[in-house]
């Protein structure tokens, strides 16, 4: 890369840092004040052209709504030269083919019949669309018949009133959330309504709301393009990740927004955790498995009728509530064979009863080591959400150290990037737990093992000095402390990243499970 | 007057004037609930001398959205054996639903539809699980997703 690069980007700012750790703390401090000092310039410069880097790093690219609208537009126009048909027409068409530009051009050569008609545009005249009174003209939606009416029909020739044309149109895109693919309200009639008579025919606010449904349909057509899941953010993705990679890659995207998500399933940052054990570890959590596990931990059957027992005291003989069975609870056998042995129970070294014993054990180790990775998983991401806390404390911290200690705005950033680093190492920790709990023991496992442990105890440490008083983190001492410390926790969390991602990447890693 | 009243004023004009052979107008008070009589006209063994009672709600966005038409059992009109009619009156057909529905259509052409659907039917049978759904069914006939899966009836 070359030096600008290194001097505009945050990332590799952050990467010279990692590298020359021994370097003098001054130089440290000072790419932190250049790097932070323009916030904007570094943002767009790092998310737009984000090239790849590191092995658990992706291409992509952030596009906002107006890049969207210009794509769309840039592929109609070069249709509509190409085939000469009009704009409104090349849009549907487009649709139609779900943007795939050059199949539609490819068909249309062929059977240009064929393919309009199936786009809903049928047999066609020109002229622009307009609003006409015909003589003797009844709607078939409000059986309105006075003379003067005004009326509208599309190249279909079916003709109703503009004002149920309009109550349609207000309805499929206000209701039912339609706009690519509404069709002629005449029964049968697969015309589509094009982008200009609907301007004609709806106010101004609903021909907003419908070019932005033809925008969003755009987006969703496309295999390669997907919305930022934060809330209000109006900007797409792209990323040439195919759903077969996914068990390969962990496609982690950041969005203009600064939110990042896996391009693969769409939810939060799950790195280093592939999209399938993501998705089977939440279902884990989230259905009731576990309680499957407990029944089995706790509970035994009745031999007879199979009731679901749990035994919470007494004496070894039971009767079955339900089918009222008697039989010993340490061996199963019926009660009545126990002959005067009662209550102590004289066959529990049968082998029936042993392996009885043994599933029983199994059952609980299995349930154990669930719980051993859940509560981790489950520390991480509390702490994750405190970590919002502690961010919206830091600013205030950064703006009472700067009264404290007369430090500067830009000499406090170094708390803003602790904050940063600490809530995206936990993130990844958080998963690595999750990914744990499905691999299979080896030489690698014991690597990754060690890989978290150091991050693990790094964002401790760093934790616990971030959240020192005012008076502390003015020291010089403690502020070194805390960059050395973050820049730490970063190398690490690169480590532990590139590991998984590579042998991710060369199906290096022997699951528990198949995947 | 809203819309809804107008055309239906206009539709109930005609339905007093003239109507297709076997269907029949019951009671139209006010423009929220109609009830209609059909029968099937030729010699279909499963509905001959049956006479089925049609009932038509109308929302205000009518016939920009369709009405909600189902069966209804009175002690001399049963609700017709038919593999989309569920034994509670639902009916399954594409064009009552918000997909299939064109404002174009009106109580008399879903009727004469309703009729073809049961001239055309020679199975003596209900819905698939039409037990379970009638039991556990708690949703407006317009919100339940019908998959019109299966168009040889």
């Amino acid at each position: 890369m070359d030096s600008e690069d290194d001097f505009m980007s945050g990332l590799s700012s952050d990467d010279d840092m990692l590298d020359d750790q021994s370097d003098n703390d001054d130089e440290s401090v000072a790419e932190f004040g250049i790097d932070e000092s323009d916030p904007e310039l570094d943002f767009s410069h790092k998310k737009d052209t984000k090239k790849k880097k590191t092995s658990f790093e992706i291409n992509f690219k952030v596009y906002k709504p107006e890049d969207i609208q210009r794509q769309q537009d840039d592929l109609i126009d070069e249709v509509n030269m190409i085939l000469d048909i009009r704009k409104e027409d090349a849009a549907i068409l487009l649709r139609h083919f779900r943007w795939n530009k050059e199949r539609l051009i490819e068909d249309y050569m062929d059977r240009p019949k064929k393919v309009l008609e199936a786009a809903g545009l049928g047999p066609s005249t020109t002229g622009p669309p307009k609003l006409e009174v015909v003589p003797d003209f009844m709607c078939d939606i409000c059986c309105e018949d006075e003379p003067g009416l005004k009326s509208f029909a599309m190249k279909c020739g079916h003709r109703f009133c503009a004002s149920c044309y309009n109550q349609y149109l207000v309805q499929k895109i206000k209701e039912e959330g339609e706009a690519a693919r509404i069709q002629c309200p005449a029964d049968g009639c697969n015309r589509i309504i094009d982008a200009k008579s609907l301007d004609l025919l709806v106010a101004a606010d609903l021909q907003q709301r419908y070019h932005e449904l033809l925008t969003r349909t755009y987006v969703e057509d496309k295999e390669h393009l997907k919305w930022c899941p934060a809330p209000d953010c109006p900007n797409a993705i792209e990323c040439g990740i195919k759903k077969k990679d996914l068990i390969r890659v962990v496609p982690t995207v950041a969005c203009g927004c600064d939110y990042k998500f896996c391009f693969g399933c769409i939810l939060a940052d799950h790195q280093p955790a592939p999209c399938e054990l993501v998705k089977r570890w939440l279902k884990k959590c989230a259905d009731d498995s576990e309680t499957a596990n407990w029944i089995s931990a706790h509970t035994k059957e009745c031999p007879k009728c199979n009731s679901t027992i749990e035994k919470n005291g007494g004496c070894n003989h039971m009767t079955c509530r339900k089918c009222k069975h008697e039989f010993c609870w340490m061996c199963m056998g019926l009660w009545s064979e126990h002959g005067t042995s009662w209550y102590n129970c004289n066959r529990f070294e049968e082998k029936s009863s042993s392996d009885a014993r043994d599933a029983q054990t199994k059952s609980r180790v299995s349930l154990q080591r669930y719980l051993h990775y859940y509560n981790r998983y489950a520390n991480h991401e509390q702490s994750a959400k405190l970590d919002k806390d502690i961010f919206i404390k830091t600013e205030k911290k950064m703006v009472q150290l700067q009264s404290a200690s007369g430090m500067s705005w830009i000499e406090v950033q170094y708390l803003n990037a602790a904050s940063h680093a600490l809530q995206e190492c936990r993130q990844t920790l958080k998963w690595t737990y999750a990914f744990a709990f499905y691999l299979a023991r080896n030489n690698m496992t014991e690597m990754f093992e060690d890989n978290q442990k150091d991050l693990e105890m790094a964002v401790e440490a760093l934790s616990e000095m971030f959240e020192k008083n005012v008076n502390e983190l003015s020291e010089p001492k403690l502020k070194v402390d805390i960059m050395d410390k973050t820049s730490y926790c970063s190398k690490r969390r690169d480590k532990i990243l590139e590991h998984t991602a590579e042998n991710l990447a060369n199906g290096g890693w022997s699951w528990s499970v198949d995947f | 007057m809203s819309f809804a009243n107008k055309r239906l004023g206009k539709e109930l004009a005609k339905i007093h004037g003239s109507l297709p052979p076997g269907i029949t107008l019951v009671t139209a008070d006010g423009f929220q609930e109609w009830l209609l009589d059909i029968q099937v006209l030729d010699a279909n063994p499963i509905y001959m001398n049956k006479t089925f009672r049609l009932k038509f709600k109308f929302s205000t966005s009518y016939p920009i959205e369709p009405p909600e038409v189902t069966f209804t059992q009175q002690p001399d009109r049963p609700i017709p054996m038919h593999p989309h009619i569920y034994s509670n009156g639902i009916i399954c057909l594409d064009l009552l639903g918000q997909q299939g529905w064109s404002p174009v259509q009106n109580v008399e052409s879903i009727c004469m539809s309703l009729q073809s659907m049961l001239t055309g039917n020679t199975k003596n049978e209900r819905p698939e699980g039409d037990a379970a759904f009638v039991a556990s069914n708690r949703r407006r006939p317009r919100d339940i997703d019908f998959y019109y899966h299966d168009n040889t009836v």
